[in-house]
């Protein structure tokens, strides 16, 4: 149960034997054929700063309890926040109901039995243990660095832990427990700014001052912008401009996407369809990489090889899709009911050995992006994104980094971007805003197409 | 139950030092359908209920928020609200100030005519699956997607300062999608919006009045035939856009930069910031002097998805001229931010997306007020342009200057009359040069206002409805066609 006292945290509500008698309550309350149940609990806390003072700080305690009933080859979900014997009565009973008043689903296969999954430990005692006091701390020091620069500091630091269950009444139990922390930082100047963000299961990888004082370099590098013409670039992306970018094609890799022919691999399953260097996994077992061992329904998650030197290779597969497309479930399936399927959401790109500082060496005239902002998908089948640049844009020339410009809006096929990369640095864990969080390198790509430029 | 948990949590936030709070106790259940290619996607309902306190104590602010609804669990929330104040005023530069506001005692529910959660479901899907076969009876649509959203939102408010208001909110939304796959192309199709179609705070009338299988064959053809369609030519010309698409514009060009929050560097961080900084109030010429916007929370004003009784700091729902005859007039404001610039009440545009979140500025209903134009007279009247119907896609920079929008279909304007489709159709520009070229606005006869259910804004990330009146409007002087351009 909650414990709290003054000066420590929140802890997550409910351990794993809890959520287990949840369970066995509702499998034991249920009449469907068949019943699933997922619950999470979770406690989360963010610390917002702007103008170097905290402005919004939160902190919030959660528990999801989701029941999914099949009657005669239907299935529909329920769900509830409340653990008392009634309401998980009527939460199990209104799933049911839903389930019997529509048509049979031909696709729904039984539910699982129990499943092995292979072990991985993502949850840190520090995270779990970061008071109020601790995030306060950091973020009151990277404003006084701010002010002492006479720069402008904005930005969160979060920290958080869930613990959850999957169960059914087929015999599958299976239980994970994360913890995440994340400290993101804009520094800002009249007319220039910089950013870094990082996350990691375990606090104790951030580096606050180093993202900030990075951010910080950033914005003072990039004072006066100037203003460079639209056109095509030779251009280097630091892993979060990547991530925001490759992370529009992470659907394209469902199984459910190609058999309904929108994936931009449609068609193009087998044949070269990027550069010889982009090979691509989705690998949730990946040192650097988050998340449970198991899907939507319980079945474990496999390693896929996705794109093999520019080759796509293997699409994921949910149980259902796998079996309309006779290949094997992969463990990537969405909880059921649901109209998508399925997605890889663990991706990770080979890297290269080439630093952000050799691609800026090695560049006659170029554009180095830091970060892009308000990506949407203008052709789905072309893969043509458009969005901007921000918070540290500048002009490469002769191997140096020359000064900070006015952002470019682009408009880019990310299968063009991908077929014209000409170095790629050491992958690492990058955060963005567009995406979820994956391993990537750093690129310099040819040709890059910055079509407009906007007035700061 | 509500107030009993309110109570408990403002007397301890009080007793723990706070020198203000106030508390959302929300009861939140939703159901939501989809269907694909003649089956059932998602079905499933929900509910959730908790509580959120926000204080104030040593000049800062703190927010936590349970659903732990037991005595000992609202007080210790609300504890850890004060304790997270506390932690605050490390970086504190100066005391949080509110602008005063009185304290009022209400309730208030929407009306609606039909409950959509009594509704048998199969009736639903039933209307679903019949708009999904007609679309696929139309060959060459490869999917046939719809969906229906239903919420629910009960909500009571208290402050230390005595506010205790009771609302209910229903909302609805519903649409249809056709989507296209040929060659080396997808095209797709979307009635009446994309992105999930028409949402307003009503009840499941809204879904009636739709009649999505009556347009499902016009939108599945339509999707297929633009695979034919020539490409929507590049160049700087004139363009119309019907009123969803303008609905959209205002969204993000008008709603988006007027959020005082964003002005005053708070959203620096995620959602950016704005250009129109504060000397700008009352002196920039933001569009045409045809170009009127308010922000409008208030029931007559329509059942959109901005509209309330009180904002989730407890001030009664407001109209604020945004641009009046062209003038830039009026911004979005909280309590605090209204103190930062001397204004002296709040405009009441505070909400949150579910208890366990924060309270923020989120745009109510930002309508452009009607023209005096008649939409075939409009055609008539122009001698070339692209017609622009349906979003496609949206993306504007962080400070809210330059933008390109792409939308479903074009059509082409020449010698006054609407002739070709064009597939592709893209249009971008500069947030007040763009206003500026708008020359004539339809009037209230093709005035609709429009639900945007997924606006997100603030860390944690929240999701808010906002409603956006528009009639179809014609601007000149427009790049088109960039974000296809070689």
């Amino acid at each position: 149960m909650t414990i709290f006292s003054k000066n420590r945290p929140v802890r997550v509500r409910f351990a794993s034997s809890e959520l287990e008698r949840i369970a066995e309550r509702i499998l034991k309350h249920s009449e469907a054929d068949e019943t699933e149940v997922e619950i999470s609990s979770g406690v989360d806390a963010l610390t917002r700063f702007a103008n170097n003072t905290i402005h919004q700080n939160v902190a919030e305690q959660t528990l999801g309890i989701s029941v999914r009933a099949v009657a005669d080859g239907r299935t529909a979900r329920s769900s509830t926040n409340k653990t008392d014997d009634e309401s998980l009565r009527r939460v199990t009973a209104a799933a049911l109901s839903l389930a019997r008043n529509q048509p049979r689903n031909p696709d729904l296969l039984p539910m699982l039995r129990a499943q092995k999954y292979r072990k991985v430990a993502r949850f840190s005692a520090a995270t779990a243990e970061t008071a109020p006091q601790d995030r306060a701390r950091s973020v009151t020091r990277v404003c006084k660095m701010a002010d002492k620069a006479k720069q402008t500091a904005a930005g969160i630091f979060s920290t958080g832990a869930y613990r959850s269950l999957t169960a059914n009444s087929r015999g599958l139990s299976a239980c994970y427990e994360q913890t995440r922390s994340e400290f993101s930082v804009t520094i800002l100047e009249d007319a220039s700014s910089g950013w870094a963000k990082s996350n990691s299961p375990d606090v104790r990888n951030l580096d606050p001052d180093a993202l900030a004082e990075s951010a910080s370099r950033k914005a003072a590098e990039s004072r006066k912008p100037m203003e460079l013409p639209p056109g095509h670039y030779t251009t280097i992306l630091e892993p979060s401009a990547v991530l925001d970018l490759v992370g529009f094609l992470f659907y394209d890799f469902a199984g459910t996407a190609v058999l309904d022919q929108r994936s931009s691999f449609t068609g193009r399953m087998g044949k070269k369809v990027f550069g010889e260097n982009i090979t691509l996994w989705d690998d949730v077992y990946h040192p650097l990489q988050t998340g449970a061992p198991y899907d939507g329904e319980g079945f474990p998650r496999e390693k896929v090889l996705l794109v093999d030197r520019g080759v796509p290779k293997n699409l994921v597969y949910s149980r259902a899709t796998a079996k309309k497309m006779k290949a094997k479930p992969t463990g990537h399936g969405f909880p059921l009911p649901n109209e998508q399927g399925e997605a890889p959401m663990n991706l990770v790109f080979a890297g290269g050995d080439v630093s952000v500082e050799d691609m800026v060496r090695s560049t006659e005239r170029g554009i180095l992006v830091t970060r892009l902002w308000y990506i949407r998908e203008v052709d789905p089948y072309k893969k043509i994104l458009t969005g901007m640049t921000r918070d540290g844009t500048f002009l490469v020339e002769n191997g140096r980094v020359a000064a900070g410009i006015r952002n470019f809006r682009f408009n880019q096929s990310v299968i063009e971007m991908l077929s014209n990369v000409q170095a790629l640095g050491p992958a690492v864990r990058a955060a963005g805003e567009e995406s979820f969080e994956m391993v990537v390198p750093a690129m310099k790509v040819g040709n890059f197409h910055f079509s407009e430029v906007t007035k700061f | 139950m509500m107030k009993d948990w309110a109570s408990w949590a403002l007397d301890t936030a009080k007793r723990r030092g706070a020198s203000y709070a106030d508390v959302r106790v929300m009861d939140i259940r939703h159901r939501d359908i989809s269907t694909k290619n003649g089956e059932v996607g998602n079905l499933a309902e929900g509910e959730s209920l908790g509580l959120g306190i926000r204080v104030i104590a040593a000049g800062a602010w703190g927010f936590a928020s349970t659903d732990l609804l037991t005595r000992e669990g609202v007080q210790a929330c609300a504890a850890e609200a004060v304790a997270i104040a506390r932690a605050s005023s490390l970086a504190k530069h100066e005391n949080v100030a509110l602008v005063p506001e009185k304290a009022w005692q209400d309730t208030w529910q929407n009306p609606f005519l039909k409950d959509p959660f009594r509704i048998p479901v199969e009736r639903q899907i039933d209307l679903l699956l019949a708009a999904d076969k007609e679309m696929r009876r139309v060959k060459g649509v490869t999917v046939a997607e719809g969906c229906m959203v239903f919420r629910r939102i009960d909500q009571f408010f208290a402050s230390s300062a005595g506010s205790a208001i009771h609302q209910i909110k229903m909302q609805s939304g519903a649409g249809i999608v056709a989507t296209a796959f040929s060659g080396n192309e997808i095209q797709k199709r979307s009635y009446p919006n994309s992105f999930g179609g028409q949402h307003m705070l009503q009840g499941y009338e809204l879904v009636e009045s739709l009649d999505l299988v009556g347009h499902a064959q016009r939108i599945a053809e339509e999707c297929v035939a633009l695979h034919s369609a020539p490409q929507c030519p590049e160049g700087q010309g004139t363009i119309i856009l019907d009123s969803s698409q303008l609905g959209l514009q205002i969204h993000e060009s008008i709603g988006h930069p007027i959020e005082l929050d964003r002005v005053l560097g708070m959203e620096a961080n995620f959602a950016g910031m704005s250009f129109l900084t504060t000397e700008k109030l009352r002196k920039l010429q933001y569009g045409s002097e045809i170009v009127n916007v308010v922000a409008d929370a208030r029931l007559e004003h329509g059942p959109g998805l901005g509209t309330f009784a009180y904002d989730d700091e407890g001030v009664p729902a407001q109209c604020t001229p945004i641009i009046t005859n062209g003038l830039f007039t009026g911004y979005l404001s909280s309590r605090d931010t209204a103190a930062s610039i001397g204004e002296k009440r709040s405009g009441g545009t505070v909400r949150t997306e579910s208890w366990n979140r924060l309270p923020m500025i989120r745009m109510t209903n930002i309508s452009i007020n009607p023209g005096t134009w008649k939409y075939d007279d409009l055609i008539a009247d122009t001698d070339r342009a692209i017609l622009m119907e349906t979003n496609r896609s949206w993306s504007i920079d962080d400070r809210r200057y330059h933008f390109q929008f792409s939308t479903e279909i074009g059509w082409e304007v020449k010698g006054g009359k609407k002739g070709r489709m064009l597939k592709n159709p893209s249009y971008s520009g500069i947030t007040t040069e763009f206003w500026n070229n708008c020359d004539a606005i339809c009037s209230r006869d093709y005035w609709t206002l429009w639900g945007t259910p997924n606006c997100g804004k603030g860390q944690p990330m929240q999701t808010m409805g906002t409603g956006h009146g528009a009639s179809p409007a014609r601007f000149r002087n427009v790049k088109i066609g960039a974000a296809f351009a070689k």
